[in-house]
């Protein structure tokens, strides 16, 4: 009999994985070599990387940026990017033809959106709610100048009107229309007859203005931004209506709804650009000065509003009837149940489509060059021109493309950011 | 269809733009010209590396603001696309429109508009690589072209290889500057469109002596400013300023020496420049040295041609046909009485 000599009293530690399955080279064959297929690609990847990377690193890195044109660029070595350009150039490419002394007021007006969007953006400072509400103001007063209290009346007419309705509701009428019905009357009239003499004198009693810059002016950058922001901001409440009309079960109102989302959505933004620069011009009495950064800025709302409307309506059919049901077995009203059951969940699914709308929004605004607008598409052609840079192509597109990805990018994240945070079921 | 559409609303326009003054007093009351011009034309119009409007057609509104107001800055200029060109001058959005606008019959009568005269005779040429081993259009026989698409261009190409029984085969772009591109990345053996642009273009490639321009013009290119029908005072006070500077070089006014003409016998310059005693001007409704102001705004013809396309600009373009008729050219101006 032998004996058992050996038994074990304790597990053997666990043996360090294979070097091919941990660290870099785990990673490499689990996500680049996995298969013959993936190897194969992945080594076409790479060489198409490398041979894009091998032309371009010399010229960008080699780039001039000095020179005075073109012209020089070529005479000192004609195989490298002519940044001089972007040097000569950088700010009608930031603030297109805005008068060089008023740069801070472009400037000031993007801070400011920074910090107007934060308390939408994020939950945390929404404390800071009011900013955002003056920022609008605040930003076309920055951006055209004249009084600043032909600005602010505005905002005076609507607290006004706001304040009428909280102390009708509140107090003597309590009907929701017929209040608002008294207080849109009682805004309208503000404006009609009191604001200009109070604007006159409050301009006398403390002038308070920017030198007005028109928006022939305006360019570059931060046209597309004017243009972008507002179309984004603007079009997402009124797409919300389209498409809570769109499923109303009010005919007309529903009637509306699909007529004007088929509408705008079966027409080619173009074409609606062109209506705003060329067609409505016709219409208007000759002398009429309506805005064309405004009429832009009206098409393009519309535009995206449609396609807004379509990506809610999505979210919202992408709901279970049973939420609908069961808000409404618990006794909430229409708009209550919109407000805190439905619009929540609905918007949360449309996350995906409507940063993917806003993106292509922000991205259509170089449509306005071809309506001579000199956004920065526009203003390369332009520079072009100029026959100091007559023939520089790809650094001017480089550049501005960079700029665009930086906005769609940071876009693009901040809807994962959201879509993570708000992600309840696992 | 399209046709009666745009003529309705050009009617439209124009009936209610009847109901105000003359388009003179309206400049006059809003105190600046609206001059329509390119968004980008090089040696044209553009804007410098400061912001400020340059460019062949600027100068001529510069010069027309002066005639009116004394002021060569008295005047805004509205960056148009050639797409939205003619309906803004007849929606009045612009007052004049100075944007390298070829003159053509149907642009005059059906769309409604008075051109004031050429103030460059251009035309379409090609460029070659010197390689191709071509030195005229004629042997072009089966070549690739690079041609803008949706402009004249396109048909005066089409025309000219159909007449001369040569077959070619276009390659589409969408402005010059694709042309370009696509003509140095070899994509097309030559590329096509006015003749200007093929001039300013060259001089800033990489080896210009390594590219030709041939010498065949293919097509009638008259550039010239226009206004809308309707208000011939105005289309005669812009007519009569570019008389003006052509008349001007061909009497050696320039801007340097435009005080030294007082005690010249030449009765027509001092018509001109307002220094005798009658003050014909005023039968158009402008001072009497209007003309004075616009020449001594950029200079005469000459001189506002060697700055914007000629020599100074870089462009290098030879006058040509541009020359004054006394030099061999075919500008001419009717005389100033």
């Amino acid at each position: 009999m032998t004996k058992i000599a050996f038994v074990r009293k304790h597990a053997i530690p666990p043996a360090a994985p294979p070097i091919t399955e941990v660290g870099a080279v785990g990673w490499l064959k689990q996500n680049l070599f996995s298969s013959w297929l993936n190897s194969i690609l992945t080594i076409l990847s790479l060489y198409f990387i490398v041979i894009m990377l091998w032309d371009f690193i010399p010229w960008a890195y080699g780039g001039h940026w000095n020179t005075k044109s073109l012209r020089e660029c070529l005479d000192l070595d004609p195989d490298v990017a002519c940044f001089s350009v972007l040097a000569a150039r950088w700010k009608q490419l930031l603030f297109g033809l805005y008068p060089a002394e008023e740069y801070w007021r472009p400037t000031l007006t993007f801070i400011f959106l920074l910090l107007a969007i934060v308390p939408i953006l994020f939950p945390k400072f929404f404390k800071f709610f009011w900013f955002s509400v003056i920022y609008p103001g605040l930003a076309i007063w920055l951006l055209w100048g004249g009084s600043f209290w032909s600005v602010s009346i505005v905002y005076i007419g609507l607290a006004l009107g706001t304040l009428l309705f909280l102390v009708l509701i509140r107090s003597y009428i309590h009907n929701y229309v017929i209040a608002a019905l008294l207080s849109f009357g009682f805004t309208a009239l503000f404006f009609f007859i009191a604001s200009d003499p109070i604007v006159k004198t409050l301009d006398t009693i403390l002038p308070f203005s920017l030198p007005f810059v028109e928006s022939l002016k305006m360019g570059g950058f931060t046209l597309s931004l004017i243009v972008g922001i507002t179309g984004i901001v603007a079009s997402f409440p009124i797409g919300i209506l389209l498409a809570l009309g769109r499923q109303s079960n009010l005919p007309v109102i529903k009637m509306i709804c699909v007529g004007f989302i088929e509408f705008i959505r079966g027409v080619p933004l173009i074409t609606l650009l062109f209506v705003a620069s060329v067609l409505l011009n016709y219409f208007l009495p000759p002398g009429t000065n309506f805005d064309i950064v405004l009429r832009v800025v009206i098409m393009v709302t519309l535009f995206s509003a449609a396609y807004m409307a379509e990506v809610i309506r999505g979210g919202l059919a992408g709901l279970p009837l049973g939420q609908h049901e069961a808000s409404a077995s618990l006794g909430l009203t229409y708009w209550q149940s919109q407000r805190l059951i439905i619009m929540p969940q609905a918007l949360k699914i449309s996350i995906p489509g409507i940063v993917n709308t806003f993106i292509g929004l922000f991205k259509d605004t170089t449509l306005v060059s071809i309506i001579s607008l000199r956004d920065p598409i526009g203003l390369a052609s332009t520079i072009r021109a100029d026959q100091k840079w007559n023939g520089i192509y790809w650094e001017l597109y480089v550049a501005i493309g960079l700029m665009f990805f930086i906005f769609c990018y940071g876009m693009s994240q901040y809807s994962q950011y959201l879509e993570r945070k708000l992600k309840t079921d696992k | 269809m399209k046709k009666l559409f745009f003529g309705v609303l050009t009617a439209v326009a124009l009936a209610a733009g009847g109901t105000f003054a003359g388009t003179l007093d309206d400049v006059k009351a809003r105190g600046n010209l609206l001059c329509g011009v390119s968004t980008g034309a090089p040696g044209f119009a553009t804007v410098d590396d400061s912001g400020k409007d340059i460019g062949f057609d600027v100068d001529y509104c510069r010069a027309l603001a002066a005639a009116i107001f004394g002021d060569p800055m008295a005047v805004k200029f509205v960056g148009l696309t050639s797409a939205v060109r003619f309906t803004a001058l007849a929606a009045g959005e612009v007052d004049i429109l100075a944007r390298n606008t070829t003159w053509t019959y149907s642009r005059d009568t059906d769309l409604k508009q008075t051109f004031l005269g050429v103030n460059y005779y251009d035309g379409q040429g090609f460029m070659v690589k010197k390689e191709l081993g071509v030195s005229s259009a004629k042997e072009l026989d089966g070549a690739t072209v690079c041609v803008q698409v949706g402009t004249t261009t396109e048909l005066n190409l089409s025309d000219f290889f159909k007449e001369n029984g040569m077959s070619y085969e276009p390659v589409p772009t969408a402005d010059n500057a694709e042309s370009q591109q696509q003509y140095l990345a070899g994509a097309c053996d030559t590329y096509t469109t006015d003749a200007s642009a093929l001039h300013g273009t060259r001089v800033n490639l990489e080896n210009p002596d390594d590219h030709l321009v041939l010498p065949e013009i293919i097509s009638k290119e008259p550039l010239g400013p226009l206004v809308r029908h309707g208000d011939d005072n105005w289309a005669d006070i812009g007519r009569w300023v570019l008389n003006a500077l052509v008349i001007a070089e061909e009497k050696g006014i320039t801007k340097a020496n435009i005080d030294s003409w007082k005690d010249t016998k030449d009765a027509e310059i001092h018509r001109l420049l307002g220094t005798g005693s009658d003050d014909i001007l005023a039968m158009v409704g402008l001072p009497k040295n209007a003309m004075y102001n616009a020449i001594k705004a950029s200079g005469n013809y000459g001189e506002i041609f060697e700055n914007n396309l000629g020599a100074t600009s870089g462009i290098n373009i030879e006058r040509g046909v541009n020359a004054s008729w006394t030099k061999g050219g075919i500008l001419y101006s009717p005389p100033f009485r």
